[in-house]
């Protein structure tokens, strides 16, 4: 291991499992562009929160896990979602308020779920997902199934009482739960500077006496050895870690946003530093894969992605006289 | 405070509302592994009304978890282990205490299963000690019922005696969607009949607690014992009031009181919570909305708590909430006709 210098993801993964990485990358990217796009046109109504730019944080935190293992998102949570495993046809489908999609249209973009992959789901309340993502880790831990629950969450959320009372039970009871904070240095319009004590969120953990780790969150290899790390503490027993990824959101905080808080320098800054381009770049530099196939990788995310859409628009719509269905469990049937 | 009129039984067994809901969370806990209670000082303390007891000596401070004062992240805890195949039951201190963890419980809880378009349960309930009478004035005292009762996806349940006590905290954790328990800290100490073994009270099912002509009352919790009283004395002059225990806010168990008040003509609700816009507004509507309007022979009349908070002074918090003679009153006054 010592004289083996090359970035952590590369000596960890296998190629198939690189590529991949790749893969769930663009097809964050594109996704996010086509549900924009869609937007503009009309398709979907409502409003969504993109996070073009912050794909590594999103692949690299979810690819050492597997189905069984659980995560809960945000309202800024289709990366989560594709790297959990979601199919973008019915993600497509849940955005165009289809029966197809994920939540058979009741949910859209704020509450996007995949159950059967571990995904918990979105969540429209800052916070919301912090003490859920505790039992989670209190399931696993009762019922000895081995695993662990990352809990993503931005800086925003950080503030909120929610994130004091969830890491603090979490470190009580030893569960097997990693935080995961995307510091994309804006809590909508307010930047951390002016909503935060502290300098690195990271510096928190010490109230609730577990390791805390900032990241360069566009750093895909630093990223996931970061949390392997977090994930082999929490499945051996010995309790929840918090990690801050530094990210940047290359839109705003959703439709409504006029970009009247950050300059358009800051912003070009952060688009040079793309995270897809530099994993992209990592992979092929150590031979992981050739520009050719690098670039099939990205076309086959965007024809993917063009496939979702048209699945979607031709997906079926709810009946009215479904509203109440799915209130309560009689009501499914 | 008397127990609903019972047959005697050779066999009979008494328990205390506090027993029955411990013997049902025993039960549960040796039925199901999955089966978690949560909650503060639930432990060694035996939660603060005495509820949970020893069953943290029975089974473990792994499955009778004592949680930090952290309202809204224990209970949020509990919805996570809810939807990941746990069935914990989480027991607020005080109903008032729930008003810190509203976001999990109507936000996260109550929708989970419609946002998901059905792809997730949330099999969790919460306990919550509440209403007045104990000293404890304005932030120990409240009845919040209406509040949970106004969201869908939440189910509200209302024991009135130890029997439906046991019954319903075992219906609310077979349940695959969120109940939430209110129990009346005055009857924690009442004793009444409590069958053996595992039973369920259906929720949404109203039950009728005394048969009469005149006129309906529509009561829930500790407003049952207190309209029971109440009929007895308005029988010795003539007036035969037929008592419907709600037992469940939400499902509210229409068809039971419509087919009351088509019979009596006469509509009293009472109930402990605020009374503007309360159980018993809900209720009149529901009439006014019904084929049992046609039946009624006087205004439907309502009883609550009055528009303050509790207060600690001893008398002014006994006339904060329907006593015996406010219901005597109010039921005497609709079979004279003199509203």
């Amino acid at each position: 291991m010592s004289d083996d210098n090359r970035p952590f993801a590369i000596r960890k993964y296998d190629a198939a499992r690189l590529r991949d990485a790749l893969r769930k990358m663009y097809l964050i990217r594109f996704f996010e562009e086509g549900a924009e796009d869609s937007y503009m046109r009309g398709l979907i109504h409502g409003t969504m929160h993109l996070s073009i730019g912050q794909e590594a944080s999103a692949v690299a935190s979810c690819i050492g896990l597997t189905d069984e293992d659980k995560i809960t998102s945000t309202h800024r949570g289709h990366g989560h979602c594709i790297s959990k495993g979601a199919e973008v046809g019915r993600m497509f489908a849940e955005f165009f308020g289809k029966e197809e999609g994920y939540c058979h249209g009741r949910g859209g973009s704020m509450h996007i779920a995949d159950v059967t992959k571990g995904n918990l789901g979105a969540n429209g309340i800052v916070g919301g997902g912090l003490p859920i993502a505790v039992g989670a880790g209190l399931t696993a831990k009762r019922l000895n199934t081995g695993a662990v629950a990352i809990c993503f969450f931005g800086d925003g959320a950080n503030n909120e009482g929610a994130f004091h009372e969830a890491l603090n039970m979490a470190a009580i009871w030893k569960l097997p739960v990693v935080f995961i904070c995307e510091n994309n240095k804006y809590g909508m319009s307010t930047s951390t500077e002016r909503s935060t004590a502290v300098k690195n969120i990271a510096e928190r953990a010490v109230a609730y006496a577990m390791p805390g780790h900032t990241v360069d969150g566009n750093d895909f290899s630093a990223v996931a050895e970061t949390v392997e790390t977090a994930i082999a503490r929490a499945r051996a027993g010995e309790g929840p870690s918090l990690i801050e990824n530094l990210t940047y959101r290359w839109r705003g905080h959703s439709k409504s946003d006029r970009n009247r808080y950050r300059t358009k320098q800051e912003i070009d800054e952060w688009i040079a530093r793309d995270p897809i381009q530099r994993f992209r770049k990592e992979l092929i530099e150590h031979a992981i894969l050739d520009e050719s196939e690098a670039e099939k990788v990205a076309t086959e995310a965007r024809q993917e992605v063009e496939a979702g859409i048209e699945f979607a628009k031709s997906g079926t719509a709810p009946r009215v006289s479904d509203l109440a269905r799915y209130v309560y469990a009689e009501e499914n049937a | 405070m008397n127990a609903p009129t019972r047959q005697p039984d050779a066999d009979i067994r008494e328990l205390s509302y506090s027993e029955a809901i411990r013997e049902a969370m025993g039960l549960a806990l040796e039925r199901d592994e999955r089966v978690v209670l949560m909650g503060e000082d639930i432990g060694v303390y035996g939660g603060a009304f005495q509820v949970t007891g020893d069953l943290v000596e029975r089974f473990g401070a792994d499955r009778v978890m004592d949680t930090p004062i952290s309202e809204l992240g224990g209970a949020g805890v509990a919805v996570g282990a809810a939807l990941t195949g746990l069935r914990p039951i989480y027991e607020f201190q005080f109903s008032d205490f729930a008003a810190l963890a509203m976001e999990q419980i109507v936000n996260q809880a109550a929708k989970m299963r419609y946002m998901l378009g059905g792809e997730a349960s949330v099999p969790v309930v919460f306990r919550m000690p509440a209403g007045s009478g104990t000293g404890a004035a304005a932030q120990h005292s409240q009845s919040f019922e209406a509040w949970f009762g106004h969201v869908p996806g939440l189910k509200v349940v209302q024991p009135s005696t130890p029997e439906d006590a046991k019954g319903l905290l075992l219906a609310a954790l077979e349940d695959p969607d969120p109940v939430v328990m209110f129990e009346h800290k005055l009857l924690y100490k009442m004793k009444g009949h409590v069958p053996e073994g595992w039973y369920t009270t259906p929720i949404g099912k109203s039950a009728i607690r005394r048969h009469g002509k005149d006129v309906t009352i529509v009561a829930s919790a500790i407003m049952v014992h207190r309209a029971l009283a109440a009929a007895e004395k308005l029988a010795g002059e003539g007036i035969e009031v037929e008592i419907i225990d709600l037992r469940s806010v939400r499902p509210i168990d229409g068809d039971a009181i419509i087919g009351s008040v088509k019979k009596t003509g006469r509509l009293l609700c009472v109930y402990e919570g605020v009374r503007t816009l309360g159980i018993g507004a809900e209720i009149s509507a529901m009439i006014a909305e019904s084929e049992a309007f046609d039946f009624l022979d006087a205004p439907v009349l309502r009883l609550g708590g009055a528009e303050a908070p509790i207060p600690y002074n001893p008398d002014l918090e006994k006339a904060a909430v329907p006593q015996i003679p406010d219901i005597e009153s109010a039921a005497r006054r609709l079979a004279r006709r003199e509203v």
